[in-house]
């Protein structure tokens, strides 16, 4: 349990929000292109980090807009939030 | 190593129960092992007991970052069943269920399996119909499955809560009578001690930190207790399994999730078995000491705290005092969580990599307590054979390339 500060609304407990997992995952251009192997890729295989993890999050009970959060999932602690289409920090 | 009989309980008591042999050694690891299992959970000692007693070899080391059963061995519910829908889940989970049945007698331990059935409840139409086709499936696989109407299930567990007016009324149930639970740690405990006998090296305190290869195999292991060298490797680390795979340089098809548990004050024998509510994600059993173990589900972001959030808790408990009113007043005594690895289809992996001498046994979620001994068993003849057995060759990791899925999700009694 934690507080996510939402880039529109501001500071709001966690469970306001939705998960959306690991982001900046690209959406094949060429889907028919594509093999088995990258769908597998693309579909299924995850970082699943321990420790500083770049994933999206959809304020589900509040503006319901998306946006890019860097959290330490190893202690639940954020670290940046950032809008959907900006690029991930650095650290 | 002394067999626990009743004679040996009687002759420790003279002595006050000072002078029990220790149940395992506390070794210091060799320079080099022919297997060697990351993860002394439950799954990763009977992998280690498998390999020992049913493939001979004996050059074995079991590494663990903290105390054995610590992980999710120690954390979870208990609950064991076999009545999952597709064919391939069936063959897994009731060969486990065959070995509990006489897991005891052969580890020469108790593990307090007790089978006093598990109940599913249907609360819509929708798990009415679900329910009756898992039902018939099982039953053609061998399975035993019955399935009760309202009055029944209300019978067969007089204190719930059965009127058609509660927000979501009891239309029916399944009940698996050979299912049931079983002590936890003593799996735990029950493995390692008999694996022990065997030559089984288990060396607590050791963090595995990465993965040695020499292009496409394995070479060895650097751990908080220095470099082990091994050609072969098992990977059985629940939660931590991504983490392992990333030092080998692969992606798994994984998300690391808190699942939360919660035992309440002990009270007098009230619930005799297990029942589950998939719908409303409620279920209760009641453990020998008289606390009553509740489950509650999983948060939807990935996290290694093993903590999770209140409302879930909080969610859990406001379903089962709408289907138990009897527990109004309970106090709730412990609760913790655990980091479960869900795969997409909700379906563990049991399987070679692209990495020679690299296996996997992961993915079993929010429900692998039930399947401990046969996953060790497979996964043992996994390792030795560099082969899968018929029962884990669908658990394979290219499932997730060819499409051929395993999706339990929805299909299962519930996610455990
Ligand atoms: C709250 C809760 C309730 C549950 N309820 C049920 C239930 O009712 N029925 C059911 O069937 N299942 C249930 N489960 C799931 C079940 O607990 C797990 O599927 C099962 O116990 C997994 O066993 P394991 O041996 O694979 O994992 P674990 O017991 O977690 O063992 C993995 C071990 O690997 C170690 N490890 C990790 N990384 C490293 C490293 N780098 N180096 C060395 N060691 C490492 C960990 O310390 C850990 O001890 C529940 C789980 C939870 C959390
Ligand atoms: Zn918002």
């Amino acid at each position: 349990m934690f507080i996510i500060n939402c880039p529109y609304c501001g500071e709001r407990d966690q469970q306001e929000f939705k998960a959306g997992g690991e982001a900046h995952i690209e959406r094949p251009k060429q889907p028919t292109e594509l093999s088995d192997d990258e769908w597998a890729e693309y579909l299924f295989m995850r970082k699943n980090i321990k420790g500083v993890q770049f994933e999206r999050w959809n304020h589900a009970h509040g503006c319901r807009k998306w946006f890019n959060v860097a959290r330490d999932t190893s202690n639940d602690e954020i670290k940046v939030v950032y809008k959907m289409g900006e690029k991930p920090p650095l650290e | 190593m002394k067999k626990y009989s009743l004679y040996s309980l009687i002759k420790n008591s003279f002595s006050y129960h000072e002078n029990w042999q220790r149940a395992w050694r506390d070794p210091i690891p060799k320079k080099e092992y022919e297997i060697i299992i990351i993860g002394g959970g439950g799954h990763g000692l009977a992998t280690a007991y498998y390999l020992a007693k049913k493939h001979n070899i004996r050059n074995i080391a079991v590494l663990e970052k903290g105390w054995i059963g610590g992980g999710n061995t120690g954390r979870n519910t208990t609950i064991i069943r076999s009545n999952y829908l597709w064919d391939a889940s069936a063959g897994l989970y009731d060969h486990a269920l065959k070995i509990w049945e006489g897991l005891s007698q052969e580890l020469n331990y108790n593990v307090m399996f007790s089978q006093r059935g598990v109940m599913n409840l249907a609360h819509n139409l929708q798990d009415v119909r679900d329910l009756k086709r898992r039902t018939h499936a099982n039953r053609l696989n061998g399975i035993d499955a019955v399935y009760l109407n309202t009055e029944e299930v209300k019978k067969f567990c007089p204190i719930i809560n059965t009127s058609p007016d509660i927000r979501y009324p009891v239309l029916g149930g399944t009940l698996q009578r050979r299912a049931g639970t079983a002590r936890h740690d003593a799996v735990a405990w029950g493995y390692a001690r008999s694996a022990d006998e065997m030559g089984v090296d288990i060396i607590q305190n050791c963090e595995v930190k990465g993965i040695k290869r020499n292009g496409g195999s394995v070479e060895g292991l650097e751990t908080t207790k220095g470099f082990i060298k091994t050609k072969k490797i098992g990977v059985v680390a629940a939660g931590h399994s991504s983490v392992i795979a990333n030092m080998a340089g692969l992606r798994l098809p994984l998300e690391s999730k808190p699942l939360q548990a919660l035992v309440s004050e002990p009270v007098k024998p009230i619930i005799d078995t297990v029942v589950m509510s998939n719908a409303v994600h409620a279920y209760v059993s009641q453990s020998d000491k008289g606390e009553l173990v509740i489950g509650a589900g999983t948060d939807d972001y990935v996290s290694y705290t093993q903590k999770g959030s209140h409302q879930i808790v909080e969610g859990t408990l406001s379903a089962i005092l709408e289907l138990y009113p009897i527990f109004s007043r309970m106090r709730m005594l412990r609760q913790w969580g655990g980091i479960v690895d869900i795969c997409p289809d909700a379906s563990p992996i049991l399987s070679k990599t692209s990495i020679k001498g690299l296996y996997f046994n992961c993915g079993w979620g929010t429900g692998g307590f039930k399947a401990t001994p046969g996953s060790g068993d497979l996964f043992a003849h996994t390792i030795a054979n560099d082969e899968p057995h018929k029962l884990n060759a669908a658990f394979n990791l290219n499932r997730f390339i060819s499409g051929d899925l395993v999706d339990e999700h929805g299909a299962a009694a519930v996610a455990h």
